[in-house]
């Protein structure tokens, strides 16, 4: 049930970064985008019934049945990139705001 | 016209995805997936060089990787050039944040409100303990879950605390400057020695220790602690940037 | 629809994609923001059910944290929080 919410998540990020106009919506469905990216990718690992992949005094040896652990550490790499991508967006259009006075695409005159 | 091609096109990529998913060998059917056919099974034993046993807690010495967190073994020991890579995109957006809004005199931006003395005293009780929080979870990244990347966030979290309670404080910027490059640097020079002594880049050259105690698992610890106080200051750096502007 | 987790995940599914769907077709940016660190937030939990101790503290620091305050220091020098843009 969640891998299908995760997949519904893909398009509609994908449909607002298509057809909005306003910079800050942009980014916003770039955010939603990679949130519903991290879930599905999570969501391919996942075994029924298993144990958080981290060896502790009550899970203690190794024949027990745990997660898949490959996905979760290509997530973590993934989800520190999309922090820096939306930093740099946002100062973009910080500076954008100050030389044009809108934030709207169709309003941005030629100076 | 665009809006209706635009619909078309999310639902023919959402068709395509659901249609990958019946249950063949790439994508099995959810929570059904089969770890010991693939290559997560040989990263859960230890075991990707061979010699296969039996792990159990507080009793397996040295390993081929210490730590007890399966996740932490996998980032920072046997795929570590991806994190390498991690921390040079951080590195690279930080640089253009600061190319992009900085100038050479700055000074806080102006609002219209002010906060009350209260919030300015009663904030600085609460940095001390994010503080040593995020300081915890960056040193035992492996024995519990986090690490280097969330603990160094919790660093800057503290620093977000202070900037938004007072309305004119500024941190001392050269120094987080300093640190972020220092802390850098020593992460590639760690691994260039893992080059001349050892035999390949980014090698683990201490011991690894009995599985589970805090002084186990090599040089990762120092790693994290390295990797935290990067992310930490580079952070900072980033929000003292969104909220000062030139000054006349 | 047997145990309370079943339960969770179909509620924390269908919450997920309404706010989202919300996020994306509302009038002012202040609300669509607010519902992006709240989608984060049930993201977090969709993490917990899925076994991922440590994707989720990542996430949880990251999209509470950082990613709301610096799209409200933006919005904050622009100075029309709130009103119709």
């Amino acid at each position: 049930m969640l891998q299908y919410a995760a997949i519904v998540l893909l398009m509609l990020g994908l449909y607002g970064l298509l057809t909005q106009r306003n910079i800050i919506k942009i980014i916003i469905s770039l955010n939603i985008l990679e949130i519903g990216l991290n879930l599905f990718i999570v969501s391919v690992g996942f075994v029924d019934g298993g144990l958080a992949p981290i060896f502790t005094s009550v899970n203690n040896s190794s024949n027990l049945v745990f997660v898949d652990p490959l996905p979760q550490a290509l997530v973590l790499t993934a989800i520190v990139i999309g922090v820096g991508t939306t930093a740099l967006g946002l100062a973009l259009a910080k500076n954008i705001y100050q030389k044009y006075g809108t934030f709207e695409i169709d309003e941005m005159g030629e100076e | 016209m665009k809006n209706f091609l635009a619909l078309v096109f999310t639902l023919f990529l959402g068709f395509m995805i659901i249609t990958a998913l019946s249950n063949n060998e790439a994508f099995p059917k959810y929570g059904e997936a089969d770890v010991s056919t693939r290559v997560s099974q040989k990263y859960l034993d230890r075991s990707v060089n061979g010699n296969p046993g039996e792990i159990i807690f507080r009793e397996a010495t040295n390993l081929e990787s210490g730590p007890a967190n399966t996740v932490t073994a996998i980032v920072a020991d046997y795929r570590s050039f991806d994190t390498l890579g991690e921390v040079t995109v951080l590195f690279i957006s930080s640089l253009g944040v600061a190319l992009l809004l900085g100038s050479t005199k700055q000074r806080r931006m102006e609002l219209d409100f002010h906060p009350n003395f209260m919030l300015k005293v009663g904030s600085r009780a609460l940095f001390g303990i994010i503080l040593m929080t995020g300081i915890y979870i960056s040193i035992h990244g492996h024995l519990t879950p986090g690490g280097g990347f969330p603990g160094g966030t919790m660093i800057a979290s503290s620093m977000l605390l202070l900037y938004l309670a007072d309305d004119e404080f500024r941190a001392k910027i050269k120094g987080f400057k300093i640190l972020e490059s220092a802390a850098g640097s020593a992460y590639v020079i760690i691994g260039l020695l893992g080059l001349l002594i050892g035999s390949y880049f980014l090698e683990n050259l201490l011991n690894n220790g009995v599985l589970g105690y805090l002084f186990s698992a090599g040089m990762i610890p120092i790693i994290y602690v390295l990797i935290g106080l990067k992310v930490g200051s580079e952070i900072s750096g980033v929000i003292d940037n969104f909220l000062t502007e030139e000054s006349v | 629809m047997m145990t309370l987790i079943s339960i969770v995940e179909i509620v924390i599914s269908v919450l997920l994609v309404v706010l989202a769907f919300l996020a994306i077709n509302s009038k002012s940016l202040i609300k669509s923001v607010m519902f992006l660190s709240s989608l984060s937030m049930l993201a977090v939990i969709g993490f917990v059910l899925m076994k991922a101790p440590d994707v989720a503290v990542t996430e949880a620091v990251i999209g509470s944290g950082l990613v709301t305050s610096l799209f409200v220091f933006t919005l904050l020098a622009v100075r029309k929080v709130g009103k119709k843009i």
